[in-house]
């Protein structure tokens, strides 16, 4: 990788601030994970607080499973509610780790790797959070299987190709077997380290199994690379094709504001922004609390509110192009779709939405705000609520108020959606502040490897020597 | 084992040496055995050890222990499927025609309000559980109304009274009528003075009979009948007008003109499913016979009738006089004349021209609930309008009269026999009451405080006794209560509306300790006697000829052997001709001036209507919870009744709905929730009889609240001098599938029978070319060959009156489970049918559609490709089906039904889930209901119409064993059964001369949402209006 030693044109300038070698680094990140007396209170809090409201989760399920799902508000015409909200929600903020560990690798996107493997492990979280709906939001979850194709040596039966939902069934779960073996495959350099450096007998232990006998030898490395790309060929596809499937869950149906051939485009780029949005949300504490202000930089951040202000405007074109084509079909159910969402019973709601995903991201264009740590944080939050609000409008406005104007109906939530729903984000954040204790959460060896660039680049500019 | 062999020469002595000291048997495996050598034991112990070592080894305590505990953990397993204990107890002597699995039917009848209808019920092995309506009986002619289906519910209503009861305790038959007995006999002396029978309205010869027989030996014995929904009204009219006691019977086939004053011929009348069945066959419009019938409809509440109606007066109930003596001056009544407003002035002068335009062929409908006068004026103009003998006539009244004492041929009005009663137990007179069904404490006026009387009675030791279904309010202040026989428990007899003798026969032995009205009296009479040996006596003597016998059909054959004509009145369930002859009637002279004057009040002075309810009637429907769930039929209100209101009256006193309001009458205090219904008149208020009852069942009480506090025995039906106020509560009223405008969707299509004839489809072309199906990527389905069905229905608005009565049969037919207001109230009922109701036009007096929505079984249903697992899926004949063993319950089908007539157990309602409902099947008792030949779905599945694949079937058998296709008409869905106008139409469209067939080649045939190319099966024919061209209020 030749490098141009304009530090302005050089994409990993600000990417490792303060002075930085390999040991330092290894040291730092790997010490997190190794000294396990190291961690801040705040971690005790956010684990606290995952693991309550996980136990939310818990009763919810075991409540919904014993009762049925008319705990939730749903209702005909609403058959859909929180479930398929939070799923697709979920489901797109585990976007943004496939991005930036993919797509950013193909790109060569330097600035990803004090970023990717926490992204990664978001995305895996995120995934389960989303794969517990679709599951739970059956009448009958016990016979989820039939979704499968076990074909007619197990079930006698093949499920409905014609179905989104068995699409989802594929794309969902080739989505969560390709992260985390990318994720897994990723981590092996550095549990190789840790099981080098670990003091104990069984972190040692743990960490040598987990490393499959890594030795670091060239040959490793040869292979490892070419392993790692492959894998990041395959998901690249994913981070496109997941949340077009998903999108399909709606645009194959004929409901007003569901049929629309613009969702899988605009699905995706949404999922992207929300999920760059929520790796805002969860990095901007961490990287304070655990003292990582070197290698999460004011740069990544920078980078990563431009992505978000990038695929935001995508969001919102969609929207308007949304909007334009239920006047300019002149349909009159897609007419009043639109109508109903501006005004209807959830137009607060709606216009909310407009506010929070296209409004407020636009102080994004100002470097200031990019680089004021409230102000980036207060934005993250409001887009991870804004895209929540999107998939909330996209279900119930269009299902409440659809043909027939004698089958119209109301969706309120009721106690159990929203405990089904904290549940999982208390899920969420439980696995990720396992993840930060016992996973190193930025890539050592690919730190190093920064350390590496950036001592040959500072070498090339004081001497002019490459290495 | 060479081991072994080397070893046989070795132990040869061995053997010799233990097998010397042996006798007896004893077997032995090979010699090594035999001699139990140290070689045999280690071979046992290497080859089979585990056998081995048990032998070998003493047990320790951990293998003790480990081995009971296996056992005991096996013997736990083979437990988990423990079956209860069954008795099988083959048939000895088989029934005659029982064939396991094929349901008989047979004819019975349903008396409500001293009027039968004659009805089918369907039993399966045993036990009925279906409904349906008798094509021979006059009444019905096929069709039920919504009591009539979900009455069967009431029979296995888990809540009935159950065993005979004394002073709350549990007692006997044999002990009440030791009881009865020495207490009638103390009364012997005085000729039974103190004696009285309170009855509901009899129209039962049998009980007649029976009753005069009581009467006969308790001479001066009273006897009282009384039904808050009565008929005094028509029969004051009658006695004002012609001086004679004789109810009008309309012929509704002959009338082209028919002005309703208040009459709700369509919903409440006796007769209404019959009236409504002739009334709709003259606005049956086809392109070969665009004809229709015009209805006015004056109205001082909103019922189904006036939903009907082309044109529609809505007034004040005190101004219907002042309309109906207007109506009578223009159509040239000597004598009658009302002030009106110059606008209803020009409506009446419009309607008066087209009524005498067509004279002889119209008819004026007065309502039951309206005042004599009403009737009396009523009865000029029907004279007036040449209506007597062809569209209306007047028979003797078919339930029994009772005469006034001491004024013999004078008739006594039952409100004024219960006011009388209510004196009698008063001044002390009545020292036995014996109380035949009714449930005065809760439905008699408010004003002659029954309730306390009786309580009074009781508590100064009298003998009080009830027969009633459940331990009501009633029963509750009574000594004796006796379990009433469901009419399908026991057997009786009754009049329909036009006085055709009608056989009510039972399809099932009690199933409680309950008696019938006429057991009841012949224990009185103290003949008990069983329920069959009273009714078939009694049809012996008077199906017998002979001189005198009044109770004899005026077209009797003396040929006909006796028990000849009962076996087919039984099996008709009617004796053929005996309805009443029409009697010629003609104005008393100087009937008009003896009428009071009429009464002016000022127009926005409150008032009230006491209506009888769709759902509740007078009440005693009140513990039935298909009925409770029914959508009434404007309102779509269930679990509830509510003060109706007009939308200005609501402004007046800025209501909302939910509004919980005070109203007052005179000193009487009703606290109700308000409800704005579109087309009520202005300050008035419907109040819905039947609800708010104290006791009388789970379901029953609590819902509602009770009308009847506001109720006197002054004006029984209205209420004038009323105050409202609102208290600032609210209450959550609710309603299914109620929102009531179309945003302007071609949903249901509206039109006049001008429009019509112009353009039948009614709509535009561009809207008429997208019902036409469009290009499909996939291949379309095929129906062809023998034996190829393609089913599908058609449905006629224009017939359709919004009663629900395909509702109900749909719940009875496909077990369909109740939810319970709550899950209603979160849009999850489960009615496979709905009815829409929309309104058009103005807000004040809107006209009303009614459309019913079935599945639509949709050619390209929109439904089963987005269901993952195939469980919705298009069956060779088109039905769309839902196989619910497949389900998983993703609800994707339910959101892409554009018609969202899916319907998904979100709880196991089916077994009463998840706020313990009544009329779930889970109640052992309501297990006899379920259709055995439909299943009674779990948690977590869809379900929706099936168009009664079980009827389909039962025909597509009957057909095969008879190696023949199934014939147009054979196979009837439950909704098209029950509708009484019959306007729906089911059958086999491959089929081009089948009747749905010719439905839908009608120009006027339209698909709802044909835009969308979903094809359906389901069509409609649109909804006409025959307005007056001279009206032009529309």
């Amino acid at each position: 990788m030749a490098i141009k030693p304009d530090n302005l044109l050089d994409p990993s300038a600000g990417m490792l601030t303060g002075e930085h070698t390999y040991e330092t680094v290894t040291h730092q990140i790997g010490s997190i994970v190794l000294n396990q007396k190291s961690h801040p209170r705040q971690w005790f809090m956010m684990a606290l607080i995952g693991f309550a409201l996980l136990n939310v989760l818990i009763v919810a399920v075991l409540w919904l499973l014993f009762k049925g799902v008319g705990i939730w508000g749903i209702n005909i015409p609403v058959g859909w509610g929180f479930a398929i909200i939070n799923f697709v929600w979920w489901i797109g903020i585990g976007h943004a780790g496939t991005l930036i560990s993919a797509i950013l690798l193909l790109m060569r996107q330097q600035w990803r790797t004090s970023i990717n493997r926490f992204a990664e492990a978001m995305t895996i979280f995120a995934v389960m959070c989303a794969g517990i709906f679709p599951l739970l939001h059956l009448g009958r979850p016990w016979v989820f299987y039939w979704l499968m194709p076990l074909g007619p040596n197990i079930l006698g039966l093949w499920p409905q190709f014609k179905s989104p939902l068995v699409w989802d069934v594929f794309a969902v779960s080739t989505y969560f077997t390709v992260s985390a073996l990318f994720w897994y495959v990723g981590l092996i350099p550095d549990f190789a380290s840790l099981r080098d450096r670990a003091k104990g007998k069984i972190p040692r232990i743990i960490n040598g199994m987990l490393a499959l006998g890594w030795r670091g030898s060239t040959r490793h490395w040869q292979r490892y690379e070419t392993a790692y790309l492959i894998l990041a060929g395959l998901s690249t596809p994913l981070v496109i094709s997941v949340h077009s499937i998903v999108s399909f869950d709606f645009a194959v149906s004929l409901i007003p504001g569901w049929h629309t051939t613009i969702f899988p485009p605009y699905f995706v780029a949404g999922a992207i922004y929300a999920g760059f949005a929520m790796v805002l949300t969860l990095m901007i504490p961490i990287r304070s609390w655990y003292n990582l202000k070197d290698m999460i930089t004011m740069k990544h951040l920078d980078w990563m509110a431009k992505f978000m202000l990038t695929t935001g405007l995508i969001v919102f074109y969609g929207y308007l192009t949304e909007t334009f084509f239920s006047w300019y079909d002149a349909d009159k159910y897609e007419g009043f779709m639109m109508h109903n969402r501006m005004f209807g019973p959830y137009a607060p709601l709606y216009w909310t939405l407009l506010l929070c995903n296209g409004l407020i991201p636009q102080f994004l264009w100002s470097p200031k705000v990019r680089r004021s740590i409230p102000a980036l944080f207060a934005i993250a939050m409001v887009v991870n609520v804004g895209m929540w609000l999107e998939r909330f409008i996209i279900v119930v406005t269009s299902l409440h108020r659809d043909f027939v104007p004698s089958s119209w109906g109301m969706y309120v939530p009721t106690m159990w959606d929203w405990g089904t729903y904290i549940g999982t984000i208390g899920f969420f954040l439980f696995m990720m502040f396992m993840f930060i204790r016992f996973v190193p959460m930025i890539s050592i060896f690919e730190m190093r490897e920064l350390v590496h660039r950036k001592n040959s680049n500072e070498n090339s500019e004081s001497t002019g020597d490459v290495r | 084992m060479n081991n072994l062999n080397n070893n046989q020469n070795s132990t040869a002595d061995a053997i010799r040496q233990k097998l010397s000291g042996k006798t007896g048997r004893k077997y032995w495996r090979s010699l090594e055995e035999l001699a139990d050598t140290e070689e045999f034991r280690s071979f046992l112990e290497d080859e089979f050890p585990q056998q081995a070592r048990p032998l070998a080894l003493p047990i320790d305590r951990r293998q003790f222990l480990t081995l009971m505990g296996s056992a005991l953990a096996l013997a736990g397993l083979s437990g988990c499927r423990y079956l209860p204990q069954q008795k099988i107890v083959p048939y000895v002597k088989a029934p005659e025609d029982l064939i396991p699995g094929q349901p008989l039917t047979y004819a019975t009848a349903m008396t409500l309000g001293g009027y039968s209808t004659g009805l089918l019920a369907t039993s399966n092995m045993g036990r009925p559980i279906k409904i349906e309506g008798n094509d021979l009986h006059p009444a019905s002619l096929g069709g039920t109304d919504v009591l009539a289906q979900c009455s069967i519910l009431h029979l296995y209503d888990p809540d009935r009274a159950q065993t005979v009861t004394y002073q709350g305790e549990v007692s006997g038959w044999e002990v009440f009528l030791d009881a009865l007995r020495i207490e009638l006999t103390s009364h012997k002396s005085t000729g039974g003075a103190g004696i009285c029978l309170l009855t509901e309205s009899v129209s039962s010869p049998t009980l007649h009979s029976q009753i005069m027989a009581f009467l006969r030996t308790y001479p001066k014995a009273v006897w009282r009948q009384y039904e808050p929904v009565n008929r005094d009204n028509e029969q004051a009219g009658a006695i004002l007008s012609f001086d004679m006691d004789v109810h009008p019977v309309y012929n509704f086939d002959h009338a082209e003109r028919v002005v309703s004053l208040d009459g709700d011929f369509l919903g409440t009348m006796p007769g209404h499913v019959r009236y409504s069945r002739d009334f709709m066959d003259g606005r049956r419009v086809r392109k070969d016979h665009a004809v229709m019938n015009r209805l006015y409809a004056v109205e001082c509440s909103a019922t189904i009738t006036g939903a009907v109606a082309d044109h529609r007066l809505k007034t004040l109930p005190s101004r219907m006089e002042i309309i109906t003596r207007a109506l009578a001056s223009y159509v040239g009544v000597p004598g009658i004349s009302g002030t009106v407003t110059p606008a209803e002035a020009a409506w009446l002068k419009a309607l008066a021209v087209d009524l005498l335009e067509n004279k002889g062929h119209s008819v004026v409908v007065p309502g039951d609930q309206q005042p004599a006068v009403v009737h009396a004026i009523s009865n000029a103009i029907n004279l007036a309008i040449g209506a007597q003998g062809n569209t209306v006539s007047y028979i003797k009244p078919v339930h029994s009269i009772m005469e006034r004492l001491g004024t013999a041929g004078q008739s006594m009005g039952q409100l004024e026999s219960l006011s009388s009663l209510a004196n009698d137990m008063d001044s002390g007179k009545v020292k036995t009451l014996i109380i035949l069904g009714a449930n005065p404490v809760y439905t008699a006026p408010a004003d002659l405080d029954f309730a306390l009387r009786l309580a009074k009675m009781t508590q100064a030791g009298k003998f009080t006794a009830c027969l009633s279904a459940y331990s009501d309010e009633t029963a509750a202040l009574c000594r004796w209560n006796i379990p009433r026989a469901h009419y399908l428990e026991g057997w009786s007899d009754g009049r329909a509306y036009d006085g055709t003798l009608t056989l009510s026969q039972p399809l099932i032995q009690p199933l409680f300790e309950s008696r019938t009205d006429h057991e009841m009296l012949a224990a009185m009479v103290g003949l008990p006697q069983a329920g069959y040996d009273i009714v078939h006596d009694a049809w012996l003597k008077y199906l017998t000829p002979k001189s005198g016998n009044t109770l004899q059909p005026s077209t009797i054959d003396p040929a006909a052997d006796p028990e000849k004509r009962w076996q087919k009145a039984l099996h008709d369930g009617l004796l053929e001709h005996s309805a009443f002859p029409p009697k010629t009637v003609s104005l008393k002279s100087g009937w008009e001036s003896i009428l009071p004057p009429p009464l002016y009040l000022p127009p926005d002075a409150l008032e009230i209507v006491f209506r009888p309810d769709a759902s509740a009637w007078d009440g005693r429907f009140a513990n039935n919870a298909w009925l409770m769930e029914l959508p009434r039929p404007l309102t779509k209100i269930v679990w509830d009744n509510a003060a109706l209101i007009s939308p200005a009256t609501a402004a007046r006193f800025t209501l909302a709905e939910g509004d919980m309001v005070e109203i007052s009458s005179g000193s009487r205090k009703l606290t109700v929730p308000a409800s704005l219904l579109p087309g009520h008149p202005d300050n008035s208020i419907t109040l819905h009889l039947g609800y708010g009852r104290t006791r009388g069942g789970k379901v029953a009480t609590g819902v509602g609240s009770n009308a009847y506090i506001l109720r006197d025995s002054v004006s029984p039906y209205q209420a004038v001098g009323v105050t409202l106020h609102k208290t600032g509560e609210k209450y959550q009223l609710v309603s299914v599938r109620a929102h009531s405008s179309r945003e302007g969707r071609d949903i249901v299509r509206t039109g006049t029978l001008a429009d019509y004839l112009r353009n039948p489809k009614l709509v535009d072309e561009r809207t008429a070319e997208e019902d036409k199906p469009t290009v499909s990527l996939y291949p379309p389905n095929k129906y062809e060959g023998f034996g190829a069905y393609a089913w599908g229905m058609s449905i006629d608005t224009n017939l359709c009156i919004g009663c629900n009565a395909c509702v109900a049969a749909c719940q009875a037919e496909n077990n369909i489970p109740v939810v319970g207001k709550d899950q209603v109230s979160r849009g999850r009922e489960m009615h496979w049918l709905r009815v829409d109701r929309y309104y058009q036009g103005e807000i004040n007096n809107p006209d009303t559609v009614f459309s019913p929505v079935p599945c639509m079984h949709c050619e390209n249903a929109p439904c089963e490709p987005v269901c993952p697992v195939a469980a919705t899926v298009h069956s060779h004949e088109g039905l769309n089906q839902q196989v619910y063993n497949r389900c998983v319950g993703t609800r994707y089908c339910s959101n892409n039904c554009p018609y969202k007539v899916r319907h998904f157990n979100f709880y196991k309602y089916s077994a009463g889930q998840p706020n313990n409902a009544p009329g779930n099947y889970d109640i052992p008792i309501l297990k006899l209901l379920a259709n055995p030949d439909v299943t009674i779905r779990g948690r977590g599945v869809m379900e929706k119409c099936t168009y009664c694949v079980q009827r389909i079937n039962h025909a597509r058998q009957t057909a095969k064993t008879e190696d023949r296709e199934i014939r147009d008409g054979e196979v009837v869905t439950a909704c098209q059964q029950a509708c009484p106008p019959k306007a729906i139409n089911f059958g086999n469209i491959n089929d081009p001369h089948s009747q749905v067939a010719e439905w839908k080649k009608e120009e006027a045939d339209y698909s709802i949402l044909g835009e969308l190319n979903t094809r359906p099966r389901t069509t409609y024919l649109p909804r006409l209006r025959n307005p007056n061209p001279d009206i032009k209020d529309g």
